[in-house]
């Protein structure tokens, strides 16, 4: 078994984190080593999410981190959240996923679309890990152009008639509650999307589980069936106002995935040096040759850029000028290089890097999900190519 | 005793993280400490662990965590603050003396001016220096009983029973309270500072006292690190290695 993780911290990235900050990645991280590491491999190849983690995760106060801690959640700065990503992405890019669902995607539009009553209701049982919940956004057709959804929510006397499809939902089959984004009014019209809280026991709602996937195996992702759902008056999220409140819903848990995408990044590093030391063959490690030391440079590179783009972005949201635009800078950048560096951990490793028994194969599938999901590689491309020219290349 | 409210007095320390690679300073007497991830001794934890269950047991009480250091320190506290103590105090100076009898006396009068405590809690051991001295020493200081590296703890009407892993069996004790424990591995699982318990120890009362402690009767000279392991070699594959295997484990390893 390897030695204990150190972390990647070549640009002493660790003595401009507060103690705080510190002592929250330090406790992630040993309870991503004592609890996660040590199973998530044989539920990743039995493709079953660690659903027994839930409660330590709640415990530790994983969920919605950020947010106040007058609904039961740790009131963390963005920071300190970011860094939870990281380490429970280093354990595996499911796991983070779902704090990310449960966190980003569904406590965060509670918190910035609900009523007061929603919040109190909702917020604390989240955080703690009694009430779990999924994001429904994407539909089969509609994945990178989310604004064209047809799922529909029809005002009726008493509430709400909802019906449609989502797919590719994380946390659909465990989750007990769905935020709903749907159409109130004609498919054109993009400003009528709002959010709804939709208990999963609804009548008319169902969720499957989408099998065979060969990436992301330790997390449930679902297609979610609305038909004919009836919910009351108050299952709106009153404050949600068109495509712009699901985007940022997006940018929060995007945010989360940079800095995500950097602890797989590590884990795999991490696994690639210590195995180019231990590795003999021809009569030396391997990590003796240059061509692994090539690999290695350049993965220490990229690990190091993307951990600073992390930290000034989290210091940037912390002062409240992050901009949509430089979360996808750091989402596509870091994901990307991530993807490499699991590859390329993978290629080092040789045969013994196609087993579930070490980790780059498992983050390397994985990775190749959160590529596409959260906006694709390409879709953030389009964004920066927008910013950067004024001219909108999506359509 | 019973449901009466607790005072806990835990005394911790500050120590290097045997999983990080530790160089020696120039002094060739200390440790560099560049670089160097600094924890909570483990086995303290297990004392602030078995201190924060007695106190929730009991529903009331109070535990306070102690450590001599130098500023560095109050982020150790803070670690115990984080899982769950009341309050911290930090006897600060910029040398810990490598006398443990020194340590020993300026813990002693201040849990003699904090006290008085139901119970004081130590690991049995400090993973730097590997003294074992600082608990015992405190309990003659104070005249208290002492029951070094309990195992298991039982407390009722004012009196403990304790076990002791000893070579090839359990040992039991009982003593009367106010006693000085020192905890042993087994004692329990410590928990993880939630981050909840990260945010609260920032307002949580952490008081610094300068102190200079005497320099006792102990001085460190040299500080060397273990030789280095000498590289392993194969002896061969398959069971017509075994015998060359047992003849070198047995006349060169001299371990057979």
């Amino acid at each position: 078994m390897a030695a204990k993780f150190q972390g990647v911290d070549f640009y002493g990235v660790d003595g401009v984190l507060s103690e705080e900050e510190r002592a929250v990645r330090d406790t992630v991280r040993a309870w991503v080593d004592d609890n996660l590491l040590p199973i998530i491999g044989e539920h990743y190849v039995q493709g079953k999410f660690p659903k027994q983690l839930i409660p330590g995760m709640a415990e530790l106060g994983l969920f919605g981190a950020n947010l106040p801690e007058q609904y039961g959640c740790a009131g963390l700065n963005n920071v300190a959240y970011g860094l939870i990503m990281q380490e429970l992405e280093r354990g595996d890019s499911g796991v983070r996923s779902f704090a990310s669902v449960q966190g980003a995607l569904v406590m965060y539009p509670v918190f910035a679309f609900g009523s007061d009553e929603q919040k109190k209701r909702w917020l604390p049982e989240m955080a703690s890990g009694k009430v779990i919940g999924c994001f429904g956004l994407t539909e089969p057709d509609y994945g990178s152009n989310p604004g064209g959804m047809i799922t529909v929510a029809k005002e009726t006397k008493d509430g709400w008639v909802l019906n449609g499809a989502k797919m590719w939902i994380t946390n659909g089959s465990t989750a007990q509650v769905a935020v709903i984004w749907a159409k109130t009014g004609a498919l054109e019209d993009q400003n009528s999307i709002r959010g709804f809280l939709v208990p999963t026991d609804a009548k008319g709602f169902s969720a499957k589980d989408q099998k065979g996937k060969l990436s992301l195996r330790a997390s449930d992702t679902s297609e979610l069936v609305l038909q004919d759902v009836r919910v009351p008056k108050d299952a709106i999220l009153p404050k949600s106002a068109g495509l712009k409140s699901p985007l940022m819903c997006l940018t929060q848990a995007r945010y989360g995935i940079a800095w995500g995408a950097v602890g797989a990044a590590m884990a795999c590093y991490d696994e690639a040096v210590s195995y180019s030391k231990n590795r003999v063959m021809f009569g030396k490690p391997i990590g003796g040759f240059q061509l692994q030391q090539a690999r290695l440079a350049e993965m220490l590179t990229e690990i190091t850029k993307a951990q600073l783009l992390c930290l000034q972005l989290g210091r940037l949201k912390d002062a409240g000028t992050m901009t949509p635009q430089q979360v996808s800078l750091a989402k596509r950048n870091n994901v990307s290089i991530a993807t490499d560096v699991a590859r390329e951990t993978r290629r080092l490793l040789g045969a013994n890097g196609i087993l579930a028994e070490y980790q780059a194969m498992r983050h390397l599938a994985n990775l190749e999900s959160v590529y596409t999901y959260e906006g694709t590689h390409d879709i953030h491309t389009l964004v920066l190519g927008q910013e950067i020219t004024g001219i909108n290349a999506f359509n | 005793m019973r449901n009466a409210a607790l005072r806990i007095a835990v005394c911790i320390k500050r120590v290097a993280d045997s999983e990080t690679r530790v160089r020696i300073a120039a002094d060739g007497r200390s440790l560099d400490e560049a670089g160097v991830k600094f924890i909570l001794n483990p086995y303290d934890e297990f004392a602030v662990e078995e201190a924060l269950q007695r106190k929730e047991k009991a529903g009331a009480g109070e535990v306070v965590v102690l450590a001599l250091g130098g500023p560095a320190a109050q982020e150790t506290i803070r670690t115990a603050l984080a899982m769950g103590a009341d309050r911290g105090i930090l006897l600060q100076t910029d040398r810990v003396p490598a006398d443990g009898l020194e340590t020993a006396k300026a813990l002693a009068a201040e849990l003699k001016a904090g006290g008085p405590w139901d119970l004081v809690l130590f690991g049995k051991i400090a993973i730097d220096d590997y003294n074992h001295q600082v608990g015992p020493m405190v309990a003659e200081l104070l005249d208290l009983p002492c029951v070094t590296a309990a195992a298991h703890l039982d407390l009722a009407d004012g009196n403990g029973t304790a076990e002791r892993e000893i070579e090839g069996g359990v040992e039991v004790v009982e003593f009367p309270l106010p006693a000085v424990i020192t905890a042993d591995k087994g004692l329990n699982e410590p928990r993880y500072p939630a981050l909840k318990g990260i945010m609260a120890a920032k307002k949580k009362p952490l008081e610094v006292k300068p102190i200079s402690p005497g320099a006792g009767g102990v001085e460190v000279l040299a500080m060397t690190p273990p030789p280095e392991r000498k590289e392993g070699r194969i002896v061969g594959e398959g069971a017509g290695a075994v015998p060359e295997l047992l003849r070198i484990l047995r006349e060169e390893a001299k371990v057979l």
